[in-house]
């Protein structure tokens, strides 16, 4: 592929100026940029940063939600041989301190009051921030520090030093190479300081095609952006593959309308983690309890219709004719309106990853006709290693490898990557590159799988997370926190048993979810301590702990790492805490030394333990919680020959 | 940040008493309120802190003094004449139309802008169409400001009671006013919705430049945000200034702590 991301956006503004490009909505009404007018406005935005003395080859860092200004910007910049670095907008001041440093920020374009006094608290350690650009004025009238200004002053001043330097704009994106980087993303990083992956225009603009090509994305496809731009599957689905494709990207009003916004917009293509689908199935499950009888109950035939010839109907496999004509009129009655009320009634198809997503939770949506399909990748790929064909979507799998892309595992069923996606390298760590890249080109993903005689490649866990139980047994905790984690009353879970002899495990409930619960069983509580600390949450979470070892005793080789014990936290894991990373992956080293005394009791056999800890709120304050823990005894299964 | 700029007297209260028969509710009060300046109003349960509310917004017609509102005094005036002069308020106990929508209960605020007849209203045709488009803009625009787009359509009932304070809050301010009075704007809310409501008088004060008289009982609150605090005590003023002048005034501590403290 032998563009960049600037030639496509002036391509289609070519092509198809009237066409629209983006849009938000604002004044709840959806504005629309046409390609003409993104282009002239992304223009006019890096002419606005030349004129400010950005020079080719410097970076700058954008902290948004998913604005307009924030799509054009990113291309604004590439366009003047810049480097847009996305960070995540809930990230508090210290953790932007590391990248701007890193990175050498002189620029910053931030969102709004919010993001411009984090990045004003940075620039006193560190000075060499000169501008920050805001879209968002309100409440900043009364700043004078020197360097804001806002995009609105940035697009005019952009538009004037474009009239008085006519053609220069024009030759700086000429020498904007496919082989330049586009983009650096930060890795949240679950070990130690983050680093900066460099992608160039080539790679990301080679995984969108690829992707575009197997999911035929084309201009009529419309796609909602909701996702922290800072991370990976937004810069390929809301940048790449929008420039790629030529679709329309939606920005909506603000975090909490997205699911009438969605509703208003109605996407064809869907990416979300396995989070927002389980969020979108308790809410239904939630008011489906609610409903009259006779609805529930016709919700749930229909259900049962379509557990059972939904995911076939949708892979066109073969399915008797009478079995097809009650589905059809599910369809009219159910399942077309639970569509709708997702917001999901043209979608096409829709993606997950991220995360591992549970069996009933994935083929719910596939039985209601939604075509839910799981890829796999890191942002060292520009998450693009592996997708699921159309007709080809086993859930324990993540498809074969995508166009492109080669695929191979080491000795240690490591994941090997080749091909078009493979980072260029990590921001000023060659020592960093080296380890991950060998000598023959193959990236080392550091995520343990296997591929199936169809090529379809399945992750256990993180390469180096396997550990080894005292009895010689392969210990995969991931493996084992995501059959947890299925469970709707399970939010988090962190399991132990690398050299140790059993193996023990902290949980954290759903609050919403067992909060739902409590309600109907009329148990009273009075916050997420006290309900965390029921006894009849406890026997509700026991019940789901017996479950999982029930399913790990017939696995072959699984039966050892069995949950023997376990304890149901005081306190939700947070990214504030650091126990989380951003992108809500368990930081298990962090987690383990902070809870070390949890642990020891887990493993002394005690039946209680008390714990005080601090916790951080979004604000920046600190405060503490404590409670006494109990320390349940799992029930546990012989081990059975897999069936 | 540059300090905001406080300029004239825009509200300036003389020698008022109020009398419900033999009870006095507020003896003697005179005090001002400058352009652009957050003033509040504090003082134990019962000591006229509504009922002076209530003699600005025209509620009550206070028994003697006078109100000069920009160089106009008046003794006498109805609440709607009040609201005409640009003086706006919000109710401690909520007073918003529970069963209709938020955007229909802001826009309910706009009523005193509205100058098309109820006729054309209600054919909804020509100038009237279009100047219900002209409302809705400002009404979007309160709503962008108070962030409340999740729940546009949403009937205010079904709201928690910090989302209902907020639409009052928006509700007041379709009025463009040039004075906007809060009665407890806090009352009753979690410390989150405080900050927020905090965080929203203060964008209210700063980017429309309205000058705010508050009533509130959380003394935190008002010593954060105020710029110029009345302390009131069985209808009487017994304080008047600045909030650290206020805080260490002996007869304030005395009315809050007890005498002998």
């Amino acid at each position: 592929m032998k563009t960049t991301f600037p030639h496509l956006l002036l391509q289609h503004a070519a092509q198809r100026p009237e066409a629209p490009a983006l849009r938000e909505k604002e004044y709840g009404i959806w504005q629309t940029w046409s390609w003409q007018a993104a282009a002239t406005e992304m223009r006019h935005m890096a002419c606005g940063l030349l004129a400010l003395g950005f020079a080719r080859g410097q970076n700058l860092a954008l902290v948004s939600d998913n604005r307009p200004h924030v799509y054009m910007g990113f291309v604004a910049v590439q366009s003047i041989g810049g480097v847009p670095i996305p960070l995540y907008q809930d990230a508090v001041a210290g953790e932007m301190v590391f990248v701007i440093e890193d990175a050498d920020i002189h620029f910053a374009f931030v969102e709004n009051q919010e993001q411009v006094d984090k990045m004003l608290e940075v620039r006193e350690s560190l000075p060499g921030i000169q501008y920050i650009i805001y879209d968002d004025p309100r409440g900043l009238r009364n700043y004078d520090q020197p360097g804001l200004i806002s995009t609105a002053e940035l697009v005019a001043k952009g538009a004037e030093w474009d009239r008085d330097h006519p053609g220069v704009w024009e030759s700086m994106v000429g020498q904007v190479g496919p082989q330049d980087v586009s983009v650096i993303l930060y890795t949240s990083g679950t070990t130690g300081k983050p680093k900066g992956v460099c992608q160039t225009h080539a790679s990301f603009i080679g995984s969108a095609s690829g992707a575009a090509e197997v999911d035929k994305l084309g201009p009529s496809d419309s796609i909602i952006s909701y996702l922290p731009p800072a991370w990976v599957g937004d810069h390929l689905f809301s940048l790449a593959q929008w420039l790629v494709a030529g679709y329309t990207i939606n920005c909506p009003e603000s975090a909490s309308t997205i699911s009438i916004d969605m509703r208003e917009i109605g996407p064809t293509y869907y990416f979300a983690p396995p989070r927002v689908f389980e969020g979108m199935l308790t809410t239904i499950s939630i008011r489906m309890e609610d409903a009259a009888p006779f609805k529930r109950r016709m919700y749930e035939s229909a259900m049962q219709l379509a557990r059972r010839v939904g995911s076939d109907i949708l892979d066109g496999k073969p399915v008797g004719a009478m079995d097809r004509l009650k589905y059809k009129l599910g369809d009219l009655m159910i399942y077309g309106p639970l569509r709708n009320a997702m917001g999901l009634s043209r979608i096409r198809v829709a993606y997950t990853a991220g995360a591992a997503i549970g069996p009933e939770l994935f083929r719910f949506f596939r039985s209601i006709g939604i075509n839910l399909k799981q890829f796999y990748g890191q942002t060292e790929t520009c998450a693009y290693v592996c997708l699921q064909r159309d007709g080809q979507v086993d859930l324990n799998t993540v498809g074969q490898a995508a166009p492109g892309i080669e695929l191979k595992l080491a000795d240690n069923s490591e994941v090997l990557v080749k091909g078009v996606s493979v980072l260029k390298e990590y921001y000023k760590r060659p020592d960093a590159t080296a380890e991950v890249i060998d000598a023959d080109g193959w990236f080392h993903t550091g995520d343990a799988g296997v591929i199936d005689t169809h090529g379809q490649l399945r992750i256990i866990d993180r390469a180096k997370d396997v550990g080894k139980m005292k009895g010689g047994a392969m210990f995969a905790p991931n493996y084992i926190e995501n059959k947890l984690k299925f469970f709707s009353h399970v939010k988090e879970a962190v399991c132990f048993g690398h050299e140790k002899d059993k193996v023990c495990a902290f949980i954290n409930i759903d609050f919403d979810a067992v909060g739902n619960w409590a309600e109907r069983q009329n148990l009273p509580y009075a916050g997420y301590v006290d309900l965390a600390s029921k006894a009849k949450v406890l026997e509700l979470i026991a019940d789901c702990v017996a479950k999982v070892n029930a399913e790990l005793a017939a696995e072959p080789g699984m039966a050892a790492t069995q949950v023997a014990r376990f304890l149901v936290l005081h306190k939700e894991l947070d990214p504030d805490d650091d126990e989380l990373t951003r992108t809500r992956k368990v930081r298990r080293n962090f987690i383990a030394d902070k809870y070390g005394v949890l642990i020891d009791a887990l493993y002394d056999g005690k039946s209680e333990q008390f714990i005080e800890t601090q916790v951080k709120f979004e604000d920046g304050r600190k405060g503490a919680v404590s409670a006494t823990l109990k320390i349940i005894d799992a029930k546990t299964h012989p081990a059975r020959a897999a069936a | 940040m540059t300090s905001k700029k406080i300029g004239d007297v825009i509200l300036d209260i003389q020698n008022i008493s109020l009398r419900f028969g033999g009870v006095k509710a507020l003896t003697d009060i005179s005090f001002n309120v400058k352009e652009h300046e957050i003033r509040a109003i504090i003082g134990p349960n019962g000591a006229g802190k509504s009922s002076m509310l209530n003699c600005i917004n025209g509620v009550y017609t206070p028994s003697e003094g006078s109100i000069t509102f920009r160089g106009k005094t008046f003794a006498h005036m109805n609440s709607r004449q009040v609201a005409e002069m640009g003086v706006a308020r919000t109710f401690q106990n909520l007073a918003l139309f529970k069963g209709m929508s938020v955007i229909d209960n802001i826009m309910s605020g706009r009523n005193l802008k509205i100058k098309s007849n109820l006729l054309l209203q209600a054919l909804r045709i020509g100038p009237a169409e279009r100047e219900e488009i002209a409302h809705r803009e400002k009404v979007e625009h309160i709503i962008d400001f108070l962030e409340i787009q999740a729940f546009r359509k949403t009937p205010v009932g079904q709201l928690p009671y910090g989302l209902q304070k907020r639409v009052d809050l928006g509700r007041a301010l379709a009025m463009e006013p040039e004075v906007l009075l809060l009665d407890e704007p806090m009352a009753g809310m979690n410390v989150e919705e405080k900050q927020d409501m905090c965080r929203f008088i203060l964008d209210v004060n700063d980017e429309f430049g309205t000058t705010i008289v508050l009533i509130e009982h959380d003394m935190g609150v008002v010593m954060d945000i105020s710029d110029r605090v009345v302390v009131l005590d069985y209808g009487k003023k017994i304080g008047d200034g600045a909030p650290d002048e206020v805080r260490n005034n002996e007869d304030v501590i005395r009315a809050y702590l007890g005498a002998g403290h």
